[in-house]
């Protein structure tokens, strides 16, 4: 038997445990048996790629896509997605989803007493360009109350999910805001055991790509597994 | 070209309950086959947890490259996303059912073979960072000879083998924890 090629595994404490009692919903459904060394194969090695044509108009305008604005604080979101080799990933799948300004979801089990608002769905989507970066306009999502525990309360945040290059580049994670006294209660935040790896959740107020009398910016970078040597649009040879 | 720079990639956090919203378009779009592949598979089954109960808000992801050196990134002008990736999010049952591309044989270094098998992402609630399992699709014994499959104990083994339930047609359950716990990969 020969010995196979293996994935790397994550730096140690930049990413949550699969159990992590705080966070009750991980306790019956995270593995308890050993995990296995992934095999690094051309499976592993490659991944799908996105066409332009799954981006609609306003699919980067949240605040755009129904008769009248939406209510809560208009923002702008930008960043740059990146490699392991500090290498901008473009074209990039970046999906996106929120509650609104009132912590409310547009979903079904969503059963908050907050109201829905008939200007907002909470969903977009961007390809990022070839300097691997992505914008959308938006609301400030607000925050709310789940049943992990008495009083929980989940600070504001945006689901991001992200396909880079090959799919182990794979990445679903929530963006935070600055300075939100939420955070540091927040189980699922603070699931990340190393302190900079969870600020690195965290966006920075960006005044210079703000817009006066209009809307403030928020930036926030994110790093994808994957190296240069990752096949992208080019079959490898 | 080496460099020395190495970024720490980014943690991940739950799906959450709420993924539809913004996830559910791929499920929906999905491509028409393309012309050179058109055998596809469809793979049913169901997400259970812990206690066997099911898992209604999950969403797993397939993944199978074409060929080794054609089409190795599933890059395809004509459709939006490749025919070896598809996403699927679990019902009020926990079950899933997707139709894909059926995989293929995929070299392994110079003289091995792979089985045709998809890798598997899996989401949901509770799950802080996705899993990563693998599923084998076979109508006969070319599993036996998988170099990844081998390495796993036998009692085990079982749990990444889709079982054919007729003509194109597989079923194949992810038990999260307990009792037959799918085989996942540490990443």
């Amino acid at each position: 038997m020969t010995n196979l090629a293996t994935v790397r595994e994550a730096a140690p404490n930049t990413q949550p445990a699969y159990h992590f009692p705080p966070y009750i919903s991980s306790v019956a459904r995270s593995p308890r048996l050993p995990l296995v060394l992934l095999p690094d194969t051309h499976t592993e090695k490659t991944g799908p790629v996105f066409g332009h044509s799954l981006i609609r108009p306003n699919d980067s305008d949240l605040t755009a896509q129904h008769e009248g604005y939406p209510l809560g604080e208009r923002i702008f979101v930008h960043g740059q997605v990146l490699n392991e080799d500090g290498r901008p990933v473009r074209n990039a799948l970046v999906e996106v989803w929120q509650a609104n300004a009132a912590g409310r979801y547009r979903h079904k089990v969503d059963n908050h007493d907050a109201p829905l608002d008939p200007n907002f769905s909470g969903a977009g989507r961007i390809l990022t360009d070839h300097e691997g970066r992505y914008f959308f306009k938006t609301i400030k999502p607000g925050p709310y109350p789940w049943g992990n525990h008495h009083n929980a309360w989940r600070p504001a945040h945006i689901h991001f999910s992200f396909f880079g290059a090959g799919i182990l580049s794979r990445l679903v994670t929530q963006m935070y805001f600055p300075d939100d006294p939420l955070q540091p209660l927040d189980p699922i935040f603070n699931s990340i055991p190393d302190e900079a790896a969870r600020n690195r959740l965290v966006a920075r107020l960006d005044m210079n790509r703000s817009e006066p009398n209009y809307a403030l910016a928020y930036e926030w970078d994110i790093v994808l597994r994957g190296h240069g040597d990752t096949p992208f649009e080019e079959p490898r040879r | 070209m080496t460099t020395e720079l190495k970024l720490i990639p980014s943690g991940s956090q739950t799906v959450g309950p709420y993924f539809r919203i913004g996830l559910q378009h791929l499920i929906d779009c999905v491509p028409v086959p393309e012309e050179e592949s058109p055998e596809l598979i469809t793979i049913r089954g169901q997400v259970l947890d812990r206690d066997g109960t099911p898992v209604n808000d999950a969403m797993l992801e397939f993944w199978a490259p074409a060929t080794e050196g054609k089409e190795a990134m599933g890059k395809d002008d004509q459709a939006p996303y490749p025919a070896g990736f598809r996403r699927a999010a679990t019902d009020a049952n926990g079950t899933f059912s997707i139709t894909i591309r059926r995989p293929v044989s995929i070299a392994l270094g110079d003289e091995t073979m792979q089985a045709p098998h998809f890798l598997v992402l899996v989401f949901a609630r509770g799950l802080l960072r996705h899993l990563i399992s693998r599923v084998y699709i076979t109508d006969g014994p070319s599993n036996v000879s998988d170099p990844i499959l081998r390495q796993i104990s036998p009692e085990r083994r079982g749990t990444l083998i889709a079982q054919q339930d007729g003509p194109g047609t597989f079923r194949w359950n992810v038990r999260l924890q307990g009792q037959d716990e799918t085989v996942f990969f540490a990443w």
